[in-house]
């Protein structure tokens, strides 16, 4: 038997969740540095899984399959495609920089408060949620991607609601219950997808007797399965309901919000960046495969959703005056871009939404990490406590600008590419919703300018007169992130490439082809 | 080494240098603008190497294409890093790259003082860097991401003295109005891909035929948008006044030379798409039209001098897309026309930045005067500058303007008449604000007051490193359009890459350079006896309507303030309410009519790890009950 590198890609992380929770409690520095060993690890696995996948390959790749409760049909199956093996990538990516952003921030505080505020449970609840995400981007058995998909909530809800900004306005009190609230809310949304989906999932047990992705796709395809047209369409239903949640997709949004602006900013870039893409790619991996025609069916509903959360999340970006929602909501304008490429069903739209997938973990990650440390030097989420920081920390404005300008997908910045790949490929099918789609970057242009020029222009308010500019550590974070950015602007054959055959698969199980041009002019 | 393989190290030696100033950091301080300024000449060096290389081919042997690597590859859909160099994209390096060097060579003395000079040669070469990336890419994709690179430069300079609000508001104006033609860019892009499979230059522009106009109508009308965004066009050109809040090099280089006319560009370089389309030629010079008369109208009332050029700017552009609109007749004359407009635009920019580097930055025209004896050189130069904008026989602004007039007329009928009354009033205009300027700046009493700390401006002569680039300039303004003239040189130069008809004027040449030599003498003359004769007011008089909404540009940005900003805020912010309240309520009260889920929101404390675990439990009891169940039956 080979060495089953799919499972230790998810072990590694679980084990080293536990080891740093096992670290003395007055041994806090080596927990992180143990928290941070363990994720450049899983990176180098993760990097080898990149090497070792074969674009032109089988669909399923590295896959491994072994027997699990076997009176229900369960089993422990893994296998990637492309897609997985890309955000596989960008969930091991993140991490080291997540954990390195996050160094002080579960730092106990000051004596005389009694905020629980342990080191080794911030980091080992960060590497647990990573172990759980990226078993769910591997799993290709229904139940057992069902069950990290919902257990990575419980890690989540203790790092929302344990860990809060440092300073806050109105107090520790209220800081502590608002994070209760945003916590208990992330929570009660995704259960209640979650337990829909579950309804779902036994639905679809029932139906096919199977829980094997592979084999019920199989049997669709070749009409052994056959599957009413209602109960394709609530079974479909059920799972979609749940990734919207966790999309998020408007109206299901308002959770994130919350749970952006009180959690610490490395946790608000797990959510965004890398938790809450379990929903946009569990929605080509499970909606398209397994209920293609249902898919279909909902598309035009869909798409609408979608356009909607792009306008109107980017709209309500601009009206925040808390900067962690202010990204929160452009994050979830941004999400709208996905769904809308997944469900043009055009080569185009797919692969382009993967690569937003990827390009938006970085890109937010850039820009929420720096607004961290922004947030951190003064102690306030407000916009309007700021002004003019460009003039005394330069190269942290800097940096912040760059974040942005690849928010407001910035051609030469890797988001262009795959926002212009979603915008095209839903064009193609549907021009009017393409057009009004593209409102969406006059809007992302005005949230981000407008948070700068607020933020970083203008006389040197006296507050941050004293701020200091980035630290090593910081600049450690923050370089590695925007050289990505515009490397995948500029070239990002490396990730397409991977991702392509995985997108003509699913294009084939709905029985899609891409619309023709009305003139042959290509070669 | 081929000359083909060159084309890509005309992007690279700016590109190069905006990252080494960039990220180099303060040890680069005392040697930045000097690394700036050298990397810009060797662009310009490889520009004339290349140019002496397409001068000694055939006229329709001079297209050099450059395959670099293949950008976006997904099943149906190729964007390649692919550069093409031409007559017309060869027009552009050498005036992007020249005009470029001497205007990084000026702000050498002009920002001496600004301890962030090397930041600003920084974003200097960006600026290059994306320019020649917009005019040297051979798809629409690739275009569009030197289109939006010079937006990011231009956001960054004019915003270069971020501390002061206005600028920084003044940067992101241009940068969002511009977004909203890079809208039409981005659509027409789509649009292309959906007709054509394709956005390529030569696949789509040499398969225009096959398509239906309609489509090509619309392709049109959005490059249009595109073009009205950058080149500051009607109904677009808000921003560009406000740019001047920008140090003047850059108003100079970005804001007149070179980025403004990248609008022009598009619409030539996608003539094809135009000549089959003449409703969108037809909107084309409709927008030209009322730009030229629009910024003329503005240029007449501003009292700030870089104001008065930036309105003179919105309208020569406007001539350059009014002629570009004609179609074959029109299109050498609009790219003759923007780079002699380069020339003296330019140098009437630096000009201004000199007066102001004399005069501790003043920049309204009402305190200067009599300036003439103070700063010769500049004096001079400026005055050359004046004489061929003007359009004064002999000089570059009366090759370039008169051809335009001509081909005005030239496209017949009503449609004839009426664009070229509005040339030739345009012309009548233009001599009247120019003069203005002239006469407010360099002649008459000193109106100069000391500031409020007793200090009075000393204005003097700037260094030779800012004269120099002035006097080349000047040169430039004196002889381009005549040597470009003689023997058709341009003309022939151009004429395999746009095509070129004579068309059918109801007036002969004569006829239309005698009209414009009376408008001249009109506009010239008006603003002699209402500046030359009478003493300048130090206070601008109230003035008539027209003066005071031209003063306020036309009232347009009173209009946006009213419907698109103050509207945009009450939409925003009655969303965010409804968010709050409307959608986060209905959700959270639909999930309580479920599951009671709002007293569980409401009780926020404890215990809910557990209860999350309960319902997991159950959830999963229930999974296996089911399971159990289906197997018994």
């Amino acid at each position: 038997m080979s060495f089953p590198l799919l499972t230790a890609t998810a072990v590694l992380p679980a084990v080293g969740a536990v080891a740093t929770a096992a670290v003395p409690a007055a041994r806090r520095t080596a927990a992180k540095w143990l928290a941070l060993l363990v994720s450049l690890a899983t990176l180098v696995l993760a990097i080898v899984v990149m090497v070792r996948f074969d674009p032109g390959g089988a669909r399923y790749q590295l896959t491994e399959s072994h027997a699990w409760i076997s009176d229900f049909g369960v089993r422990y199956e893994l296998g990637v495609d492309g897609i997985a093996v890309a955000l596989l990538a960008l969930t091991a990516l993140l991490m080291p920089f997540i954990i390195l952003a996050g160094w002080n921030d579960a730092d106990p505080l000051e004596t005389g408060s009694k905020r629980w505020r342990p080191t080794q449970g911030f980091f080992a609840l960060i590497l647990a949620v990573e172990a759980m995400v990226i078993i769910s981007f591997e799993a290709t058995d229904v139940f057992l991607f069902y069950i990290f998909f919902e257990a990575m909530l419980i890690p989540m809800y203790f790092l929302i609601g344990g860990f809060g900004d440092r300073a806050h306005a109105q107090g520790e009190e209220a800081a502590s219950t608002q994070r209760s609230y945003a916590a208990v809310k992330f929570l009660l949304y995704n259960l209640v997808g979650g337990l829909i989906m579950l309804a779902a999932v036994i639905g679809l047990y029932t139906v096919s007797g199977n829980f094997s992705l592979a084999e019920i796709a199989q049997a669709r395809a070749n009409g052994t399965l056959h599957m009413a047209t209602s109960t394709e369409r609530w079974l479909f239903l059920g799972f979609f309901f749940a990734f919207a949640v966790k999309a998020p997709l408007w109206p299901l949004h308002t959770w994130l919000p919350n749970a952006m602006q009180e959690s610490t900013a490395p946790v608000a870039v797990l959510i965004t960046a890398v938790v809450d893409k379990v929903g946009t790619f569990a929605m080509l991996r499970f909606c398209l495969q397994l209920f293609p025609e249902a898919s279909k069916w909902a598309t035009p509903t869909i798409l609408v959703l979608a356009l909607i959360s792009i306008i109107y999340g980017a709209l309500l970006a601009v009206g925040q005056r808390d900067i962690k929602r202010l990204v929160a909501y452009a994050s979830i304008s941004h999400f709208g871009f996905i769904i809308l490429g997944i469900f043009a069903m055009t080569s185009q739209g797919q692969s382009g939404a993967t690569l937003y997938m990827v390009n938006h973990g970085i890109s937010t990650a850039a820009l929420m990490l720096v607004a961290g440390f922004l947030i951190s030097r003064r102690g306030s989420r407000l916009i309007a406590d700021y002004g003019g920081v460009q003039k005394v920390a330069p190269v942290l404005a800097g940096t912040f600008l760059i974040g942005g300008l690849a928010t407001l997908s910035l051609p030469g910045l890797a988001p262009f590419v795959s926002e212009f790949l979603v915008l095209v490929g839903t064009f193609t099918r549907y021009p009017a919703i393409g057009i009004i789609a593209t409102f969406g970057i006059v809007l992302a242009a005005l949230y981000t300018l407008v948070l700068y020029q607020r933020t970083m222009t203008g006389p040197v308010k006296p507050a941050v007169a004293a701020m200091p500019d980035l630290k090593a550590r910081e600049l450690l974070v923050v370089t590695p992130l925007i050289v990505l950015l515009i490397f995948l602007g500029v070239y990002p054959k490396p990730v397409t490439d991977i991702v392509n055959p995985a997108v003509k698969q699913t294009m084939s199980d709905v029985h899609k082809t891409d619309p023709k041009p009305a003139v042959e002019a290509a070669k | 080494m081929n000359a083909e393989n060159l084309i890509a190290l005309l992007i690279a030696a700016p590109l190069l240098g905006a990252a080494v100033l960039l990220v180099g950091g303060r040890r680069l301080d005392a040697a930045g603008h000097w690394i700036g300024t050298i990397l810009s000449t060797t662009s310009f060096v490889f520009g004339v190497i290349l140019f002496a290389d397409l001068l000694g081919r055939n006229a329709d042997d001079r297209t050099l294409m450059q395959h670099l690597y293949t950008w976006v590859p997904v099943a149906g859909f190729q964007a390649d890093v692919t550069f093409r160099l031409d007559q017309l994209s060869m027009t552009f390096v050498l005036l992007i790259t020249g005009v470029g060097s001497l205007i990084h060579l000026y702000s050498v003395g002009y920002m001496e003082h600004d301890e962030r000079r090397r930041r600003f040669f920084g974003y200097l070469n960006l600026f290059l860097a994306a320019m020649l990336l917009l005019v040297l890419a051979d798809n629409y994709l690739l275009l569009y991401v030197g289109w939006e690179g010079v937006g990011l430069a231009s956001y960054l300079l004019i915003g270069f003295w971020q501390h002061k609000p206005s600028a920084a508001t003044a940067a992101k104006k241009a940068f969002l109005v511009n977004r909203v033609g890079d809208m039409g860019l981005s659509i027409a892009i789509m649009l292309m891909f959906t007709t054509f499979g394709t956005f390529a230059f030569g696949p789509v522009l040499s398969h225009v035929t096959d398509a239906s106009e309609g489509r090509l109508t619309a392709i049109g009308l959005l490059l249009l948008l595109a073009a009205c965004g950058k080149s500051a066009q009607v109904p677009l050109q808000s921003w560009l006044g406000d740019a001047m809040e920008g140090p003047t090099p850059v108003s100079a280089l970005i804001h007149a030379a070179t980025m403004v006319t990248a609008g022009v560009y598009l619409i030539v370089r996608s003539g094809a798409i135009f000549n089959a389309a003449p409703d969108a030629q037809l909107v084309v010079t409709v927008v030209g039209a009322v730009t030229l008369l629009f910024g003329a109208i503005v240029g007449c009332a501003k009292d700030d001098i870089k104001k008065a050029l930036a309105g003179s700017t919105m309208s020569q552009i406007g001539y350059m897309v009014l002629a570009a609109g004609l179609g074959p007749i029109g299109y050498v004359f609009a790219i003759m026309h923007l780079v002699t407009h380069g020339f003296f635009k330019a140098g009437l920019f630096l000009g201004a930045g000199s007066v102001m580097h004399g005069m501790n930055d003043e920049v309204d025209m009402r305190k200067f005067g009599g300036l003439r004896k103070y700063m010769p050189v500049t004096f001079i130069t400026f005055g050359l500058g004046y004489l061929a904008i003007i359009g004064f026989p002999g000089l570059s602004g009366f090759f370039s303007k008169d051809k335009i007039i001509e081909a005005a007329f030239a496209k017949g009928g009503t449609e004839g008449w009426i664009l070229g009354t509005c040339a030739l009033v345009g012309a009548a205009i233009t001599a009247f604000y120019m003069t203005r300027v002239m006469l407010m700046t360099f002649f008459g009493e000193k109106r100069w007051q000391p500031d409020e700390h007793g200090h009075e401006p000393h204005p003097h002569e700037s260094p030779k490193v800012m004269t120099i680039p002035m006097i080349v300039l000047a040169i430039g303004s004196v002889f381009a359009g005549g040597f470009f003239s003689i023997g058709d040189r341009f003309l022939h130069w151009l004429e395999p890459i746009t095509g070129h008809s004579e068309g059918d004027s109801p007036i002969s040449a004569g006829v239309v350079t005698g009209a414009t030599m009376v408008c001249l003498v009109i506009g010239v003359g008006i603003a002699y006896l209402q500046y030359g004769r009478r003493p300048v007011p130090a206070v601008a008089p109230r003035g008539s309507l027209l003066t005071r909404a031209a003063r306020r540009d036309l009232l347009q940005d009173d209009f946006n303030h009213v419907v698109l900003v103050r509207g945009g805020e009450h939409l925003t912010r009655s969303l965010v309410y409804v968010d709050h309240t409307l959608v986060d309520g209905v959700v959270n009260g639909t999930a309580a009519g479920f599951g009671g889920l709002s007293g569980r929101l409401r009780k926020l404390q404890n215990g809910y790890a557990r209860s999350y675990a309960v319902s997991m439990f159950g959830g999963a009891a229930l999974l296996v009950a089911a399971t159990l169940l289906m197997r018994a039956v």
